[in-house]
């Protein structure tokens, strides 16, 4: 017999999944579908549920001197229309799913859920952003990368519950969102792409790319962007077709439902190049 | 487990329901309030969006336990207002409706949208609607009826 708990606070949330084994809940728009039973009949959930979404401590966007603090509980579409929070953030919410999915999704359930083509992990990761996992013992503090293990996989402990997400601030001068989709509204994600540059007088201060759905989780490589930091504009441009050989190599994508590897790949060595010319 | 306990249209409601039940189900087969429908099942088409505290949701991947404490107003409760009476004769004078089907919907969803907008462009009004699909009407009546509405209904919202 499957146990349903709401929880009143964080505080609580947290006992109970010291004490028990949950299955957390958020929104739902993932679970919910992927738990999905004939019609009048419940989900298929084989573990207890904590409904964690009505967690109202939980639902803030905290600005700070050198980041925002968003509660893990703090709608899509609140995001999407806060001031405080990157307008990098905002262009992939804002073509993600429709009001109605934004109005109760989360970027915790994204995280959670793990899936390769989520949207927001690619500016997460771009981002350098910080999850904060909350258990009765203590707070860890991951980067996204770390969170993430693969395709619904993540290192979240069955007593934890993602708190925060942290983004440091960053000071780009150029920031580019590209998803890749069946259509404009609710389409999951062919290929998506986000990056971003920090030019001062002519060089190159800061180069990021992070792609999402072509592979298990998203590729951002540290090493890479290493390569073309201090170089200047010039020299990057004319460098092009090293970046998207560098880029090959962690660019492995899959054939399914949505898209094949060929047209993936294509299309993240034109985003590669599409983004660098318009530097 | 207590019971899950909200306001549907404007009444309270008490349930010792199954929380993990979505929420379109409660709505359809236990208040028998069958404006909200089934259409994809898994939050593309809109068919069954109601409001949750005056914001468009997917009642269909939206657990019972989601609403306790809050307040959900379905097209049923949503008809009784001078704002859907708005709403409904822009639909009627631009041809926003045909089959049907998606209607119930498309009023939910303008609702949510003019509540926060209430003069929204061409723009923004498809982004309101573009989790509702309409297989009839090609969308641009519906959204001269959203304009429509939100013009002859000034000051409603």
């Amino acid at each position: 017999m499957v146990k349903h708990t709401i929880p009143k606070n964080l505080n609580e949330a947290i006992n109970y999944l010291y004490q028990g084994d949950y299955q957390v809940i958020a929104g739902g728009t993932d679970l919910m579908i992927q738990r999905r039973n004939s019609a009048d009949l419940p989900p298929l959930f084989n573990s207890n549920l904590l409904y964690v979404f009505n967690l109202e401590e939980l639902k803030y966007v905290i600005k700070e001197e050198s980041q925002i603090r968003i509660g893990s509980m703090t709608s899509l579409e609140t995001l999407l229309h806060h001031p405080d929070v990157p307008k990098l953030l905002k262009d992939v919410i804002g073509e993600m799913a429709s009001p109605g999915i934004r109005n109760v999704a989360t970027l915790a359930g994204n995280i959670a859920n793990a899936s390769p083509a989520g949207d927001t992990l690619v500016a997460l990761y771009l981002m350098d952003a910080i999850v904060v996992l909350s258990s009765v013992n203590q707070n860890r503090y991951l980067p996204i990368e770390k969170v993430i293990l693969g395709p619904r996989k993540t290192c979240i402990e069955n007593n934890e519950l993602i708190k925060e997400i942290i983004i440091p601030n960053h000071q780009f001068t150029q920031t580019s969102w590209v998803k890749v989709g069946g259509r404009r509204a609710d389409a999951i994600s062919k290929v998506s792409f986000a990056a971003a540059v920090t030019i001062d007088k002519g060089s190159v201060m800061d180069f990021r790319m992070a792609f999402g759905a072509v592979f298990m989780t998203v590729v951002r490589s540290r090493q890479i962007e290493k390569l073309y930091k201090n170089l200047s504009v010039k020299a990057l441009k004319n460098d092009v077709q090293n970046i998207v050989f560098h880029y090959q190599e962690l660019i492995k994508p899959i054939d399914d439902q949505r898209s094949n590897k060929t047209y993936r790949s294509q299309v993240s060595q034109n985003l590669i190049e599409d983004f660098i010319r318009k530097i | 487990m207590s019971n899950i306990k909200f306001k549907l249209n404007g009444q309270d409601v008490d349930l010792n329901l199954d929380p993990s039940m979505r929420l379109l189900d409660v709505l359809r087969n236990h208040f028998q309030l069958t404006g909200p429908k089934e259409g994809c099942g898994e939050g593309e088409c809109g068919a069954c969006a109601v409001l949750l505290d005056g914001h468009i949701v997917h009642s269909c991947c939206l657990p019972l336990a989601n609403v306790h404490e809050k307040e959900v107003v379905t097209i049923e409760g949503f008809s009784k207002t001078k704002r859907y009476q708005a709403l409904a004769d822009a639909m009627l004078e631009e041809g926003g409706s045909q089959c049907g089907i998606c209607t119930p919907g498309m009023m939910i969803a303008a609702e949510s949208l003019l509540s926060q907008n209430p003069k929204p462009t061409e723009d923004e009004i498809r982004i309101g609607i573009s989790g509702n699909l309409c297989r009839c009407t090609g969308y641009n009546m519906i959204v001269k009826a959203i304009k429509t509405a939100s013009k002859k209904g000034d000051g409603l919202w």
